[in-house]
């Protein structure tokens, strides 16, 4: 599905991923963790397409294809889809009006007709079902005065919605309850398959318990330290980071 | 050069999409103004007397004024013996479409204002102004079963003069300005309508204007009149064709509510706003007034994409006790485009409430200002005002300003003032590319967005065109 090959990339000359190899294949959960500043949010911003990164090194291969010269909005056509940390406010515009224009961009990427209106409101409440969200939702405007909580759900809503081969889902679990957490998960294991990838990106061990990664990974210092299954979470979860530092010293 | 710096760029580079020109054979008289020109406009509308005298009082009172200078804009004044202040096209007494002449069809057609279409699909009649005269009217007989009056100004001042006589410059008298002096002496043709006491006007009420001829100023005039528990919506859109000189254009709009009447009024405007080095485009000095009697309510919204030089406020004078005023704006400038736009809101009667929501979009190396004044005078007890004014910059040249004026002679009375000023982020923008929406579309739809409660407030097939207009005016390539 994708493979990063000795990704360097860097912010106004500095330096933040140093040379990061990775490879996630269709059917496959990887999570990502590490100290924060280790460059997670970087990663995701980077495959994703944002402008603000200069790519020094490297490549990032999609089905055996370079994206690094498509636009954030040809990857996302491609099948990338990003849940941001931090979901960007859009005044006035509804959370409806907004999932109905993605998904028939997407479509029209695809040579495929738009939606029509039913359609279209059906696989929305076929959606917000799964994630337990209130239908009075769609009407409000994007992420304004949205909970931390809402606005995570909202981004697993649009990943529902858009139906993604690749989705990067950057520290979803913070700002979460408990409740708010299982529904997300639930949200996401509903969507797992033999043909998608999931990247999650956590601080957490907690939301492993939810979402089974099949490899767990440890970013430190802009390269990926160490790899393992599920248990390294665990063992992080209970050892902290320190010893992988150590480690790296 | 960033990506958003490109599309920006392009924005701004981007020709006027409405340019082209009409060739219809016009009748039209030498430039320059004087008593006779004013004769000879007022004769070649076969006027009464009573009217040409009004036309040369306003001339008398035009020739002692000064050009105003307070707005925040700058251009070339106006030379005005070097236009021409009469021009209609030459077939006129038209009863049907067929009639209309086929170039001027095609000209609607580009526009995407096929009359066929409006008057099937959203049942829309439509007095259409080109160049002064008027040529087609639809729809009059329906009206005119309600006895809703809804014609030219010339055939309002040949069939129902005791009305034009009885209304003509009370909102905007002659010695208003400077612009509403000269439109006064020497406005050619305009739309008047009359609703009836207690008539709910069955459909909106459309005009298009449109200048047309190379070099000849456009005098619009136009006078609404709602009578006691009356309703009426208003359309005025406008279009203008691509042109390599300055364009005056000096319209005066009077609106009359009575008791418990209400009139909405709703402009989409984009005439041509000069190429990216600022020449050309037309100048738009308008005088927009409404008077609200006992319990009338009179809204005005307006959708200002196009003109170099826009100077414009829609007003409401609260007269009546309970009247209430709203002015939703949506002013979007351009490369060299300048707008000093706002409202005037006059409290004069008890519980008097008005609403004012300003959105500005400023891009390329314009200049947009929002210039607003609330007046609550000393009877008007437990007057309201809420006003909101937004700002929204597109790249780091053009420039957003804000003069709000505020005069309160009541204690009783109550004012909110609120305004911000944003940027589109580039966050805002990149999210929307991560869902798929390409740079322009993403512009679109946040612009949109912030300017969804002024859009709101149209009239849903006039909403849709303003959508497009604001994608037109800020994206270049869409459309």
């Amino acid at each position: 599905m994708i493979e990063i090959v000795n990704l360097h990339a860097s912010v106004d000359g500095q330096a933040i991923l140093k040379g990061i190899n990775l490879s996630m294949g269709p059917g496959e959960v990887h999570a990502i963790m590490g100290p924060n500043g280790s460059g997670k949010s970087t990663l995701s911003n980077v495959i994703a397409g944002r402008e603000d990164y200069d790519i020094t090194e490297g490549d990032i291969l999609f089905n055996g294809e370079s994206i690094l010269e498509l636009a954030p909005e040809e990857r996302a056509h491609l099948g990338l889809f990003l849940s941001f940390q931090y979901p960007v406010e859009i005044p006035g515009v509804s959370v409806s009006n907004f999932i109905k224009t993605a998904l028939n961009e997407m479509r029209k990427a695809r040579g495929e007709e738009p939606l029509d209106a039913s359609s279209m409101l059906k696989k929305m409440r076929e959606k917000m079902d799964l994630l337990e969200m209130d239908k009075g939702f769609l009407s409000r405007s994007l992420n304004e005065g949205f909970s931390g909580g809402e606005k995570k759900r909202n981004e697993i809503f649009q990943m529902a919605m858009l139906e993604p081969k690749l989705a990067i889902l950057d520290e979803t679990d913070s700002g979460l309850d408990i409740d708010a957490l299982r529904i997300v998960a639930n949200g996401v294991n509903a969507l797992r398959s033999p043909e998608n990838t999931f990247m999650v990106i956590t601080h957490y061990q907690r939301l492993l318990d939810y979402i089974v990664p099949d490899y767990v990974h440890v970013l430190y210092n802009g390269k990926i330290v160490k790899s393992g299954d599920k248990t390294l979470a665990l063992e992080l979860e209970e050892r902290g980071y320190d010893w992988i530092k150590k480690e790296q010293a | 050069m960033s990506e958003q710096d490109q599309i920006l760029n392009e924005v701004t580079t981007s020709e006027y999409k409405y340019g082209f020109y009409t060739d219809v054979e016009s009748d039209k008289v030498p430039p320059g103004l004087n008593e006779d020109v004013i004769r000879l406009i007022s004769a070649k509308k076969n006027e009464p007397e009573w009217m040409t005298e009004w036309r040369l009082d306003a001339f008398k009172i035009w020739q002692n004024m000064e050009e105003p200078e307070w707005a925040n804009v700058t251009y070339a004044k106006p030379d005005f013996q070097a236009i021409s202040y009469y021009s209609a096209p030459k077939k006129k007494q038209i009863n049907s479409l067929d009639e209309v002449d086929p170039e001027l069809l095609k000209t609607f057609e580009k526009l995407g204002i096929s009359l066929d279409e409006q008057k099937r699909l959203s049942g829309v009649a439509m007095d259409v102004v080109v160049d002064s005269v008027s040529v087609a009217t639809t729809f009059k007989k329906t009206l005119a079963e309600k006895g809703i009056i809804f014609c030219s100004m010339s055939e309002a001042i040949q069939n129902h003069p005791e009305l034009v006589k009885k209304y003509l410059g009370t909102v905007v008298p002659k010695t208003d300005n400077f612009y509403a002096a000269l439109n006064s002496a020497v406005f050619t043709d305009g739309s008047f309508c009359y609703i009836p006491k207690g008539v709910r006007c069955p459909m909106e009420l459309s005009t298009y204007f449109r200048i047309n001829e190379s070099g000849t100023g456009q005098f619009e005039r136009t006078l609404v009149v709602a009578d006691a528990s009356s309703y009426v919506s208003y359309l005025e859109g406008c279009t203008a064709p691509q042109r390599d000189e300055n364009q005056l254009h000096a319209a005066v709009v009077e609106l009359i509510a009575m008791d418990d009447a209400e009139i909405k009024y709703s402009t989409v405007q984009n005439w041509f706003p000069g190429d990216a080095e600022g020449k050309g485009g037309v100048f738009n000095f308008v005088t927009k007034r409404g008077i609200c009697e006992r319990n009338a309510k009179i809204s005005w919204t307006q959708v200002e994409t196009g003109s170099a030089v826009t100077w414009k406020y829609p007003s409401c004078i609260l007269k009546g006790d309970n009247s209430v005023g709203e002015f939703y704006s949506v002013a979007v400038t351009n490369n060299y485009q300048q707008a000093d736009t706002g409202t005037k809101m006059i409290h004069l009667g008890k519980n008097t409430k008005s609403t004012i929501v300003s959105k500005g979009i400023s891009a390329g190396h314009s200049h947009n200002s929002y210039r607003g004044l609330v007046r609550m005078g000393p009877r008007a007890v437990n007057a309201r005002n809420f006003s909101q004014c937004d700002s929204l910059l597109m790249g780091d040249r053009c420039g957003a300003h804000t003069f709000p004026y505020i005069e309160v002679k009541h204690p009783s009375a109550r004012m909110e003032h609120e305004a911000t000023t944003s940027k589109i982020g580039e966050d805002q923008i990149f999210y929307c590319q991560q869902r798929g929406l390409g740079m322009e579309e993403a512009i679109a739809l946040i612009v949109n967005g912030y300017c969804k409660d002024v859009l709101n407030q149209l009239p849903m097939e006039f909403a849709v065109e303003a959508q497009k207009l604001l994608a037109i005016s800020l994206e270049g390539s869409v459309g």
